[in-house]
């Protein structure tokens, strides 16, 4: 099985990874959320007028409470995708198998649910 | 892209509101019958709306100094369309909203059309033209799903700026204005992100083509062809 993809993965991931080392120990850049800096923009439009129409009706009430919750959701959904990939690549290798065990041979490329 | 909690103001929430919900309407519907036609794609299903929980969760920093996430509704939209692909990015959104004080629920509308909506149409979009083209069948992804990215972070600008023209009156110099503006937060921020949520979509790809490619077919998201040359060389 070629592993071309992965290393052409690899490597983006490897110099966006290099590029973040260098420069968060050679700058002073924040890393803040895009998402809170919107807010700075907005002050800096309407000259800090703005006053929000709602408020979110509850907050994590600590970062680690937030960095939980952001990681129970990356939990879940890495979960549900090895379990199902799992399930399809040793259905997959079962019914290959069995198939060459069995009398009908079945097409390498049929797969049934 | 997240608009925060009660930074959208009146009459502009309401509208994009108005915008997301029959899409969201649409898709629920198409997405019952589909599950109602063929069970054997359940597992698919999940395996897309758990990517899009992944990347979403993931906050990654950029070149610019600051952190955004990657949406991942790129690959929803590949194998199911946009409309379901706004279901599944406004299950994420409602948790993001309801228990990381991220985005919000006046802003659901406006966070579902960016990231559940036009995302996923510019992915689709991105996707059927590149086939039609012939490309590498992972380049094409990689496309699709970097610009559906990029895309729903250029639309979540056009809405703050359309909120927040320069001036305070919404005229296009105004709109031009604060566009730039938050076009630089979020589309700039956004670049190097999306580069790497195409490769990783168009990894994820590899791994469903090998193991499950017949639902790929059937849903004619793929053709027999590309698989047997796609399992010829990589697999």
């Amino acid at each position: 099985m070629s592993r071309k993809l992965e290393l052409i993965v690899l490597a983006i991931v490897l110099i966006f990874a290099v590029q973040f080392v260098h420069m968060s120990s050679t700058t002073d850049a924040e890393y803040g959320g895009a998402d809170g800096e919107a807010e700075n923009v907005i002050n800096e439009i309407t000259g800090g007028t703005y006053e929000p129409i709602a408020e979110p009706f509850w907050e994590p009430p600590s970062g680690e409470i937030e960095s939980l919750l952001f990681g129970l959701q990356a939990a879940i959904g890495a979960g549900i995708i090895g379990y199902f990939l799992g399930y399809y690549n040793a259905k997959k290798n079962y019914e290959n198998e069995l198939g060459y065990k069995g009398k009908n041979k079945p097409d390498s490329d049929r797969q049934s649910l | 892209m997240h608009i925060m909690e009660g930074f959208l103001p009146s009459p502009w929430w309401q509208a994009w509101f108005a915008v997301s919900i029959p899409v969201i309407m649409y898709g629920i519907y198409k997405m019952n019958k589909l599950v109602n036609e063929k069970r054997e794609i359940l597992p698919l299903l999940a395996v897309a709306g758990a990517f899009v929980f992944v990347l979403s969760s993931l906050k990654l920093p950029s070149v610019t100094g600051s952190c955004s996430h990657p949406t991942g509704t790129g690959v929803a939209a590949i194998i199911f369309g946009p409309a379901i692909s706004a279901v599944l990015g406004t299950i994420v959104l409602l948790y993001q909203a309801l228990f990381l004080a991220h985005g919000g629920l006046t802003t659901l509308g406006a966070n579902v059309f960016s990231m559940g909506i036009v995302g996923p149409v510019v992915a689709y979009l991105v996707y059927k033209a590149g086939m039609k083209a012939n490309l590498n069948f992972y380049i094409v992804v990689f496309l699709a799903t970097a610009f559906g990215d990029w895309a729903t972070y250029v639309t979540t600008s056009v809405e703050l700026a359309l909120a927040y023209p320069a001036g305070g009156v919404l005229t296009v110099a105004g709109f031009m204005s604060s566009f730039g503006k938050f076009a630089t937060v979020f589309a700039v921020t956004q670049v190097p992100l999306a580069i790497m949520e195409g490769a990783i979509s168009a990894l994820l790809f590899k791994y469903v083509v090998n193991v499950k490619s017949d639902i790929l077919i059937e849903m004619k998201v793929i053709e027999a062809a590309v698989v047997k040359k796609l399992r010829g060389i990589s697999a």
